[in-house]
Formats: C-alpha cells, structure tokens, sequence
C-alpha cells in the first residue's frame, strides 16, 4: 500500500461513485422510468478503478456491455452519463447511445460494447495506433469471462503479440455469462492458461482487492509502455447484480449474493484495509461517501428534467460528411 | 386451436419436431440456460423463453448450450446440418450475424451449388430482431435484406403466433438453410394456433386483409401497424389490400402483384434502412412487372438511412408508425 493519502481518497470516491451510481440505476429501472438492457457493475468496482488508476487520460480502453464503471473510472462526466441513461439532448452521446453505448473520445474511453468480444481487436488498433505515435501509450480492454470465447479476441491477441504492441487485455470473471456458468463454457483450466498459450504474458489475480488490482496493473502497465508487448490479466470477482436489470437470477445459489456481498465486498475490504492500517479515518470515508451520494443525487435530479434529443437527431452523426 | 403466445407457439413447434425427428437439434447461448452454474441446466430457457423445457425432454445431448462464439454457433450448424443433421442454432439477437457472415454467406448458402446440387444444408438459424424496446444499434437492427440478397439462404418472419409455428416447422423439414426472424416484441403476441402438425410453405403470403384502393405489403410487426392504419381510414371509405409475404426468399411474387394490378397502387413497410432493402426490392417488382396498372408512384415507408438511437423519442422517430403509415396511404390514394 504505497499510495499517497489522495491516491486513496480519489480511488475511494471513484468505486464510490460507479456504486451508488448503479444503485440509483437498480432504483431507478424497477420502476420503468429507464428503457433498453442495462447491465450493472456493482461489486467488480475495485478492477475498474484499480486498472485506470494506473492509465493516463491518452491512454486508451474499450469496454463491454458492463461499462458504466469502466467510463467513470476512465473519467467519463458521470452528469453527463447519467444523462446518456436516461436518453437525454447532452448526455454523453446525444441520447443515442445509450447504456451500452457510453464513449468518450476526449478521455481516451473507446466505448462500451453491446458485442461481447467487440472490445480486444478495438483495443490491439488503439495500441498499434500508440506504437506508431511513439509517445508511450497504451491501450486496455475490459473484457467479461464469456467474452474469451469469441475467435476476434483470438485473433487480436496473436496479432498483438506478433506486432508487438502495448495493448494489455484485461478479464473481468464473474463466474458467469449471463446464465451459464464460466467453467462449462471455457474449455481450458482458466482463461489466462489459455491467453499465454500466445505467448503473451499473463496474470491471475484477485478482484476483490483493489490493492492487489492496483499493484498488479502497475506492473503490466509499465511493461506495455516500456514496449515489451502485449500483457494480459485475469481477475476473479463477482457481480452484484443480475446479468440485466429484470434477471431473476434463479441459476445463482441461494445465499451466493448475500455471500458475496458480506464477504466479498471489494468496497468493506478497501475500507477495513486503509482503516486498519490508519491510512484514512472512518470520518474520512463517510465524507467522500456524502459527497458521492450528493453527485449522484444532482445527476440524476439533472438527468431526470433534461429535455429528450429533437427528432432530427436521429440522421444526424451517420457520417462526418455525405 | 389453441390460444397461445408467438413464444409458446415456436416452443411448441421445437418440441413437437425434436419429438418428430431424432436428427433434430438445438443448440446456442443459454438456450438450456444454467449450464455449469449452481441454479443448474433448465434455470431459464433462452433469454426470451423459446427453448424452455426442451432439455430436461430431449437431454443434453441434443439440446446444447454454447460459448458465446456466433460463427462458432453458425459453422458447426452448417457442418452438423451436412452430416446429416438438422440443427435448429439460435442467435440470441439479428445483429450478431454481423459474427456468422462467413459461415452463412460462404458456406451454407453455397454448399449445394458449390458441390454441384450433391449436398445439402438442413440447418435453421432463429434469431430476434427488430427495434422498439430501446435497445440501441447494436441490438435493434433488422438485418433480413442483408440475407435475402444471398442465394442459398431462405428467410422467414412470422408475424401472428400461427405462422410462428407454421413457418417454424416448414424450416425445420426444409432441406436447404432457412434463416427465421422471430420480431422481439412479437413473443408475447397471443393467437390462435392450429394444433399438431401445422405447416405454412414457404413463397405462399397471407392475404390480411382485402381492399381495393391500396395495397400494402409488410412484415413482422410491421403487419400490425399497417392494420391500425387501414383501420383508421376505413371510416373515410379508403381500403386496403394488406400482404404479408411471410418469406421474404422465396417471394410470393404473384400475391404482391395481382393485388397491385387490383389496387393500381402499393405502400411497401419495412422497419429497415432505405437502401438495397426489402422495401426497395418489391417496390422494384411492382415498377417493372405491373407498370401499367399503377396510378400512383409505389412508395416505401422505412426507417431513415441511420443506425437505430436509443432515447424513446429517437427511436420512435426512427420507425415507421400508424400514423406515418396512414399519413402515406391518403396521399397515394389521393395521388392524380
Ligand atoms: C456477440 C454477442 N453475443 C451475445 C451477446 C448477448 N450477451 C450479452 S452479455 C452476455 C454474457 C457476457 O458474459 P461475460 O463476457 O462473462 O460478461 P459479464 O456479463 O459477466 O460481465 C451475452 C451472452 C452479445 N451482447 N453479443
Ligand atoms: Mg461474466
């Protein structure tokens, strides 16, 4: 635990925002005032943050359909997300978009991906981009267990590791896509056995720790910038939620979310931590905790009054020019 | 007959053919659903509901669930369907074709022609489609002129509960490789379904409705909202002949064109793009084969040249409507 006080406090606030952000959303689609799939990322918050923690604004990522927590901790205007929610003008894709479709360009957030697998070969052309700027950048996917079994992420990681590139991939497994179980679908013992078989180096580690994550991608990042190739990680974690808003989620185990959430809570595990170690105060938490719940408070309140997209939006944006 | 939902009639449909025919075979993503988690095999059923049921009758070995990995999906299909099989592969949405393009385009499509007419391909591909839950570009597209446009590949789209079933059985008995869109908002259509053995051929439209000043021509959803227009003008003493060709390859030609020849005027609905769209392709037929009888320009009442938004507002500007529908009806009529 080598981070300064405000290294802390900034990943603190960050897990806190994409937490209450989902909750809001949970909140807010049961009672139908939110349309389309959404799916939350609640309880995977410490790879999010610990990942982008160690990138810089240039440096690039692609996301999943699980992307909320991916864009805030990319530095993605959580107001203006909010907004993309809820279908509004200035959200952060003009209302287009959507919850699978939150992008930002402007801090290097490639978008989140209806596609599963749709984010790796994006991720090793931001990277091949990155080598020919020569400026030391990176670029990262997120991507979930299920999406290892798709032939683009195959065959981006051989590229990338015959191009050389700094492009690191990183796997969120939550044990599941959506209702199957990860064991049944993947045939080798884990999804970094079989992205090594690349030649790409690779770690398995412990989701639930933001500070095993943080140290982890520290690491993997420095080797990809320093021009070594490709790199790649596996983190073990659990989602909080449902596969979408609206799963019964009757394929879990009875007590496995209440498990999860008592045990494996990566937010209680970060608190426990740097209390323990006097690193920060309760007093210190509940503060960042108050002022999270009142952004989140604001953006919906703004979200909630802001006016729908005109309808000439819909045939504008199809090309940059025609 | 029997009362029944779209979902229900094609769940039914897949049983009474795995039952029928032991080469029959489902396979796809969480089609089983629960596979290798704690709830266990049969936890949902496909995510809209489709497949429920049939592994814990027909077992593991011919109800499969798979990786997401769609030309995975797509190409062991086309291979299994030329062993001799007759797989029934599902993509969970239309989009994701977009993955399977190589298998269906290059492969099943062509084997038969390809190997001089020595093989051939059994395989069906079920599909969700369409726009109108918010679900954004990537999960709202109608992607049926993409594959109508490839000889070798026959394409369905039931739009009542009945041609669900009907449709359904005639592509799992048909030997050549039959792409079938079931629209999402039509699952929990109800209807009256004929029981036991029902079939509805290919090429053969559904008349709807009949008319005399106009004839429409549309599918899936779109059938419903050319309904409520024609409903509406009938008041005005304006009729409609309404066909839904049902398949879109083959064509029934002949139902599209006697009706135009009867009406001298035709309004084609497809929630697509504009461009190389089914909606262009029989309003070319009608142009070249019954000139002589219209007496108004064919129109086309599509979506815009745009990918499908997300906000409500957005989406419901991007489809065709009622109204819009309607609104396109009185000028042809009125055309002179
Ligand atoms: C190409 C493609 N196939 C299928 C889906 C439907 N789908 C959405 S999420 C998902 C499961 C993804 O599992 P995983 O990669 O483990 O991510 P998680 O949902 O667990 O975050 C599936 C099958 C999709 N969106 N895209
Ligand atoms: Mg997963």
């Amino acid at each position: 635990m080598q981070l300064a006080r405000q290294e802390l406090e900034q990943a603190y606030r960050q897990m806190k925002t994409i937490r209450d952000f989902e909750d809001h959303l949970h909140r807010e689609i049961a009672k139908g005032t939110i349309g389309g799939f959404t799916h939350l990322y609640g309880g995977q918050e410490s790879i999010a943050v610990g990942v982008c923690e160690n990138l810089k604004r240039t440096d690039y990522i692609t996301s999943t359909h699980r992307g909320h927590g991916h864009c805030i901790a990319k530095g993605c205007d959580v107001k203006g997300m909010m907004k993309e929610l809820y279908g509004r003008a200035d959200g952060l894709c003009k209302g287009k978009g959507g919850s699978m479709h939150v992008a930002d360009m402007d801090v290097g957030m490639l978008g989140a991906n209806g596609i599963v697998g749709g984010g790796p070969p994006l991720a090793t052309g931001a990277a091949l981009a990155a080598k020919l700027d020569a400026e030391g950048g990176v670029a990262l996917s997120f991507g979930g267990d299920g999406s290892c079994n798709q032939g683009p992420v195959f065959e981006s990681m051989n590229i990338a590791a015959i191009l050389n590139l700094p492009s690191i991939y990183v796997y969120e497994n939550n044990r599941y896509s959506e209702h199957t179980g990860s064991s049944y679908v993947i045939a080798s013992e884990s999804i970094a056995s079989r992205v090594e078989a690349f030649g790409i180096h690779t770690v398995k580690a412990n989701g639930f720790d933001f500070f095993e994550v943080h140290e982890v991608m520290k690491e993997l990042v420095a080797m990809a910038r320093e021009g070594k190739g490709p790199c790649a990680v596996e983190f073990e974690t659990t989602r909080f939620y449902g596969h979408f808003e609206g799963d019964p989620q009757n394929y879990r185990a009875p007590d496995e979310v209440k498990n999860d959430r008592e045990n494996n809570d990566c937010i209680k595990i970060f608190r426990s931590k740097v209390t323990e170690a006097g690193l920060l105060s309760d007093e210190d938490l509940d503060k960042i905790d108050s002022e999270v719940g009142d952004l989140i408070e604001v953006a919906a309140e703004e979200a909630a009054a802001a006016p729908a997209p005109s309808i000439d939006e819909v045939t504008t944006d199809v090309y940059v020019s025609y | 007959m029997a009362k029944m939902s779209y979902r229900e009639a094609l769940t039914e449909t897949l049983h009474q053919e795995m039952a029928n025919d032991e080469n029959v075979i489902v396979m796809g993503e969480d089609v089983v659903g629960g596979t290798g988690s704690p709830g266990g095999p049969e936890a949902i059923g496909g995510v809209f509901g489709v497949t429920g049921g049939l592994y814990g009758k027909f077992g593991a070995g011919r109800v499969i669930d798979m990786p997401i990995s769609e030309a995975g999906i797509a190409g062991t299909a086309a291979g299994a369907a030329l062993a001799g099989k007759r797989p029934v592969a599902e993509i969970m949405f239309a989009d994701f074709i977009g993955l399977c393009m190589d298998q269906l385009m290059n492969q099943a499509a062509k084997f038969r022609y390809m190997f001089g007419g020595k093989a051939t391909c059994p395989m069906v591909l079920r599909t969700s489609y369409g726009a109108g839950m918010q679900a954004a570009s990537q999960h709202s597209q109608s992607p049926h002129p993409m594959v109508t446009a490839i000889p070798g590949l026959k394409v369905a789209m039931p739009s009542t509960a009945a041609d669900a079933k009907g449709l359904l059985t005639t592509a799992i008995r048909d030997d050549d490789p039959v792409i079938f869109f079931e629209h999402k908002t039509l699952y929990g259509l109800q209807g009256e379904v004929p029981e036991g053995d029902y079939l509805v051929p290919f090429g053969k439209a559904r008349i709807v409705s009949e008319g005399t000043d106009c004839t429409l021509v549309a599918t899936g959803r779109m059938v419903s909202f050319c309904e409520d227009a024609a409903k509406a003008l009938a008041a005005d003493g304006i009729s409609c002949d309404i066909i839904d060709p049902r398949t879109t390859s083959p064509l029934d030609e002949d139902a599209i064109l006697d009706s135009v020849e009867k009406t001298g005027r035709l309004i084609v609905v497809d929630e697509t793009p504009p461009r190389c769209s089914f909606a262009a392709d029989v309003a070319a037929l009608a142009a070249s084969e019954v000139f002589s009888s219209l007496k108004a320009p064919i129109k086309t009442v599509t979506g815009p040249h745009s990918p499908v938004p997300f906000a409500k507002e957005l989406e419901n500007a991007f489809l065709p409507s009622p109204l819009k529908i309607k609104a396109v009806i009185e000028k042809t009529v009125k055309y002179s």
